[in-house]
């Protein structure tokens, strides 16, 4: 009688309460799907990846996408992912050491390679870094060092050939190296180092000219993939890590513009 | 404008003081006009004004991007003339916190010239003041509690700026890499303290201009007409 009246007198609140249901209900139904942590440079093939995993099995694939060290520091704090594909191999290793990450579930699944990429084709005379040496270029575009494994690589690549400290005033830094790519494309930075599965998904769209960084030139970039703790037992996740790792998705990847370490 | 490299605390101080005395001098023909004027035009400029209180900044820093850059309307002509263009710069944040903040320093303002209301102008008038004479020697004095509010707000307000300057900043130690891009920074490498610090300190600071500002409020005179 009691609940009567409550509907009668607060038809309002009642249907407060059902939406609030129904969107806590739907929340639920998104808890049961596989949730994979992607760094921002591999959320694109792990799109068409999940596409093609989904067509093999009822599983739904939930792709959430951030800087891996942000990823990381959710996953640290409670975030609820199942799978973390990185984009470099320290994170990986640091979960797996702290107990977050499930200890032999982590493999190197691509391994990043760096581009030097203009949209402006008179830039370029030769293929190496003596592009570097000329004043007609305003801003060299990387992304973060500190952050980002492609930042890193290139920062070691400019430490290396000696172009580091003369280039410090027209260095920006973007957060990812989406958002370094997004500088370039447009048009407010001439020139970056970018990740060369980037400038291959874009392939035809982008006009200028680039140039693929000798892998020597800088420490891999090996991308890691980890099974997280609260996935131990969830068989889905598993088999996303093996759909992963088989010949025919690495050579996938292999298309995207990556290097493979087992193939 | 070029600052020489300094820390992010006083980069950030710089940008929040040169956007507040931009906005100050823009901002108040801006809420005079509105706080005066019978034109239709009037809901459509307050609506405008207000719109970077509803926008993400996302959205805000997007279109800079592209404004800004050497290929926009406004980063184009200017790299034509001067070589370079806004993105990337201390003056393109200046002119990024100035449409950001806007609202916080005309707001306040528009409301505190409509308290005042247009008797004391008519006064100085009958008693043959100059109009900027007027403004200068009646309106100001008794608007020292909306200017106290307006630049404190948009003082506050840029100093808490994030996405808009992660967005068309470029990180540049010394020129654009500001406190919350710092603090932003040092949480995803896991340096916890540091960011810990930066983020105690830009709260405390924030909490006191803020309790600075409402208790001074509180002792000034209320002016309507």
């Amino acid at each position: 009688m009691v609940r009567m009246t409550l509907v009668k007198k607060n038809p309002g609140i009642v249907s407060i309460l059902l939406l609030t249901f129904f969107l806590f209900h739907s929340f639920d139904v998104w808890a049961d799907e596989l949730r994979v942590a992607v760094a921002s440079n591999f959320l694109l093939p792990v799109k068409e990846l999940s596409r093609k995993f989904e067509e093999t099995t009822t599983n739904r694939v939930a792709l959430i996408s951030a800087s891996t060290g942000k990823l990381y520091a959710q996953i640290k704090q409670g975030a609820p992912f199942d799978i973390l594909l990185a984009a470099d191999s320290l994170r990986p290793k640091l979960l797996e050491k702290e107990g977050i990450g499930v200890p032999g579930s982590r493999f190197t699944y691509a391994v990043g390679r760096l581009a030097l990429w203009s949209a402006d084709n008179t830039l370029f005379l030769r293929n190496d870094l003596q592009v570097l040496n000329q004043k007609n270029f305003r801003y060299l575009a990387i992304a973060n060092p500190k952050t980002a494994p492609y930042g890193k690589a290139a920062e070691q690549v400019l430490r290396k050939k000696g172009f580091w400290d003369q280039l410090q005033t027209r260095l920006v830094r973007g957060e990812n190296i989406s958002q370094t790519f997004q500088f370039l494309v447009t048009g407010n930075a001439d020139i970056g180092f970018i990740a060369l599965s980037q400038l291959k998904r874009n392939q035809g769209q982008l006009k200028g000219y680039s140039w693929v960084v000798p892998a020597e030139w800088h420490n891999p970039i090996r991308q890691q993939a980890i099974l997280l703790k609260r996935a131990k037992t969830n068989k889905a996740a598993k088999e996303f890590l093996n759909f992963i790792k088989s010949n025919r998705v690495q050579k996938i990847i292999e298309s995207y513009g990556y290097s493979l370490e087992h193939l | 404008m070029d600052i020489s490299s300094s820390g992010p605390i006083w980069l950030t101080l710089q940008l929040a003081s040169v956007t507040v005395m931009i906005l100050l001098a823009i901002g108040t023909p801006i809420a005079w006009w509105l706080a005066h004027t019978r034109s239709k035009m009037r809901v459509g400029i307050e609506a405008v004004v207000a719109l970077p209180l509803v926008l993400p900044p996302t959205v805000l820093g997007f279109y800079l991007l592209i404004l800004l850059g050497p290929n926009g309307w406004i980063g184009g002509p200017l790299k034509t003339l001067t070589g370079s263009p806004l993105s990337f710069t201390f003056t393109g944040l200046v002119f990024a916190s100035t449409l950001y903040s806007l609202p916080f320093v005309v707001q306040p303002l528009q409301s505190n010239f409509e308290s005042i209301g247009s008797t004391p102008m008519e006064t100085a008038a009958s008693l043959g003041a100059s109009r900027w004479d007027a403004f200068f020697s009646v309106i100001l004095p008794l608007s020292r509690r909306g200017y106290l509010t307006a630049t404190v707000l948009g003082f506050a307000h840029t100093l808490g700026e994030f996405g808009v300057v992660l967005m068309v900043g470029g990180n540049i130690p010394g020129k654009t890499k500001v406190i919350s891009i710092e603090i932003y920074d040092r949480v995803e490498v896991l340096e916890y303290t540091q960011a810990h610090i930066l983020s105690a300190g830009l709260l405390l600071f924030s909490f006191i201009i803020l309790l600075t500002v409402y208790s001074i409020n509180k002792k000034l005179p209320v002016h309507i007409s």
